[in-house]
């Protein structure tokens, strides 16, 4: 698998001192302070952080379902303010597909209340991005006989059938056992490698944010405040047993856990 | 490493068999196994355990003024649907009741439509239903007779009063219960207003708001036959609870059951034709409900 550098052209999304707040009757949280970032076309954007430090919330954002109290957020120059169909998101949840409706159904809902695509095209779309993550068999069939691991599959296809701008998933692996994280890490590269869109991902694992992301975002513990922005393009499964992995690893290990940054290949042990 | 005796077990590996070998691993029930265990085939059985004990219990007590055995009272029964008496009562109060049903529900669709809208709608309905939902039916019917007299407008007044609430009440708990990423993933992609409601909240919240259908049918045949035993005396045309009323007055306990046994049909009719029927095709389906 080769990924060529995304091409920096221009931002396709653009997160400006972005303060985020929760306002509950009897407090208030500061979920993200001042957060800059730009995502690029074609990015696979990691958001690496300790759990609480508020990338939920970031993604959210993004998607339009929370405004910030300060900075803005622009996707292709014009501002978000609701949540719209050009930024599909993937949740953490299995039960985020529709129960009422199949497999086929739930894929093809978005594109039809949209009407992004002509009628007869749909179906088609439908169809073929769910062959892509490997579901024809189970087209007709409602989410509930459905496994952990399918349900977020068809949540991912249902999300990509619709060609957004750019796809928000918020740990959407979290939930899975290890092999099938494995081998959805790797369907979604895949995936990548055949359209090339662009991805936001939240996650809170280091080898994962590594091994899918093609730059990564570092955040520090709650109040989330920008502590990094990386180049992960060149790591991958191919060279995962590599010092250089191990030694980025290492670097975001001490930038989460706020240890002074040590020479990479210093004495101790790497704990990756 | 602790050395442990564990390495003294040797290791292996199989080759998985060919699942042809196995048997069977999914094959359709036979036609046994499907009547054994069908809803309708179990409660058909029960039904006629009940006549049966009904039978033996009447013929033991021999006094047909207290109560009259099965087969007097289903001779009554098929006697009254051929004259076509029970036919027309009947018929009177399935009128009655499917006018105050689907007023009811067309007020609850109302009142739910404005408490989504709005926290003060919410507030509003929640009071409402607080106040009203615990308030017997039947005690308004004195104040339903004075404000439109004897006859239908009364009884559907009545109806509604019963039907409203508890639709109401179900709906809006069920609309509250859903998931905050169903609602994410509607307005995600650009549902509002009527389109959100009807595609999103509805269809999900749809076991409460079927719950809600059933009670509220229930409470409505309740409440109209027992409306109708309190003033079907002047009417003209009565339902079924006039029907028994009169029987009750000329001392014929045989009619009396026969029309309590229509009562009884129909309810069961209702909820174990219809009712299962919708939940067949929607919440069982959809794995929402087993
Ligand atoms: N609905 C809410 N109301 C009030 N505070 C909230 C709400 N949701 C999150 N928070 C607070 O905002 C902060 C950030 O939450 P967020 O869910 O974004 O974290 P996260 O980085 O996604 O964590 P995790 O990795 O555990 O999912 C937390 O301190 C949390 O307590
Ligand atoms: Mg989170």
């Amino acid at each position: 698998m080769s990924m060529p550098a995304p091409s920096s052209s221009q931002a396709l999304l653009a997160v400006n001192g972005v303060t985020l707040q929760y306002k509950t009757p009897r407090h208030l949280v500061t979920a993200t302070y001042r957060v800059n970032f730009s995502v690029h076309q074609g990015d696979r954007y990691v958001i690496l952080g300790p759990s609480g430090c508020g990338k939920s919330t970031l993604l959210k954002a993004v998607g339009g379902f929370m405004s910030p109290v300060e900075g803005e957020i622009t996707i292709r120059g014009r501002k978000i303010d609701a949540p719209g169909p050009d930024r599909m998101m993937v949740f953490q949840e299995f039960e985020q597909l529709m129960p009422w409706k199949t497999v086929f159904q739930n894929v093809l809902f978005p594109m039809k209340v949209t009407k992004k695509f002509a009628r007869e095209d749909t179906i088609a779309r439908a169809n073929s991005v769910i062959e892509k993550v490997g579901l024809t068999k189970f087209k007709d069939v409602y989410p509930h006989m459905l496994s952990g691991g399918m349900k977020m599959r068809v949540a991912i296809a249902r999300a990509m059938a619709l060609e957004p701008d750019i796809l928000l998933m918020d740990e959407p692996f979290a939930a899975l056992d290890a092999l099938t994280r494995r081998s959805m890490q790797q369907e979604l590269l895949s995936l990548w490698d055949q359209l090339r869109f662009t991805v936001m991902f939240v996650t809170h694992s280091i080898e994962e944010a590594i091994l899918v992301g093609s730059r990564v975002l570092v955040l520090s513990p709650h109040p989330g405040r920008v502590r990094a922005e990386l180049d992960t393009d060149r790591l991958n499964y191919n060279n995962i047993d590599h010092v250089d992995f191990g030694a980025m690893s290492k670097r975001i290990h001490n930038l989460l856990f706020g240890e002074k940054p040590k020479q990479p290949g210093a004495k101790e042990g790497a704990t990756a | 490493m602790q050395n442990t005796n564990t390495s003294a077990r040797p290791e292996f590996e199989i080759e998985p068999v060919d699942s042809g070998s196995i048997g069977e691993v999914e094959r359709p029930l036979s036609l046994f196994e499907r009547i054994a265990t069908n809803e309708t085939v179990q409660r058909f059985a029960i039904l006629v355990v009940l006549i049966l004990v009904w039978e033996l219990y009447a013929r033991w007590l021999n006094n047909s003024l207290l109560f009259p055995t099965f087969t007097d009272t289903i001779g009554t029964f098929f006697r009254d649907i051929k004259n076509g008496v029970l036919i027309n009562r009947t018929i009177t109060s399935m009128r009655t009741l499917v006018i105050g049903y689907a007023f009811g529900l067309a007020i609850a669709a109302v009142f739910t439509t404005f408490a989504v809208a709005s926290g003060l709608g919410t507030r509003i309905l929640s009071t409402l239903t607080a106040m009203f939902n615990p308030l017997p039916a039947i005690a308004l019917l004195p104040l339903a007779l004075i404000w439109f007299g004897l006859g239908t407008p009364s009884l559907v007044f009545v109806i509604i009063h019963s039907v409203l609430w508890a639709v109401a009440l179900n709906t809006l708990s069920g609309f509250r219960a859903v998931p905050e990423t169903l609602r994410m993933g509607g307005r995600n992609v650009g549902l509002k207003g009527a389109r959100y409601v009807g595609l999103i909240l509805i269809p999900a919240a749809f076991p409460s708001i079927l719950a809600g259908l059933k009670i509220g049918w229930a409470f409505a045949w309740r409440t109209l036959v027992a409306a109708e035993l309190v003033f079907g005396v002047s009417s003209r045309s009565g339902g079924i609870g006039w029907y028994i009323f009169e029987a009750r007055n000329e001392l014929d306990t045989a009619t009396v059951f026969s029309g309590l046994l229509t009562v009884i049909l129909i309810g069961l009719f209702v909820e174990s034709v219809i009712f299962r029927a919708i939940e067949a095709r929607t919440v069982n389906l959809w794995g929402m409900q087993t």
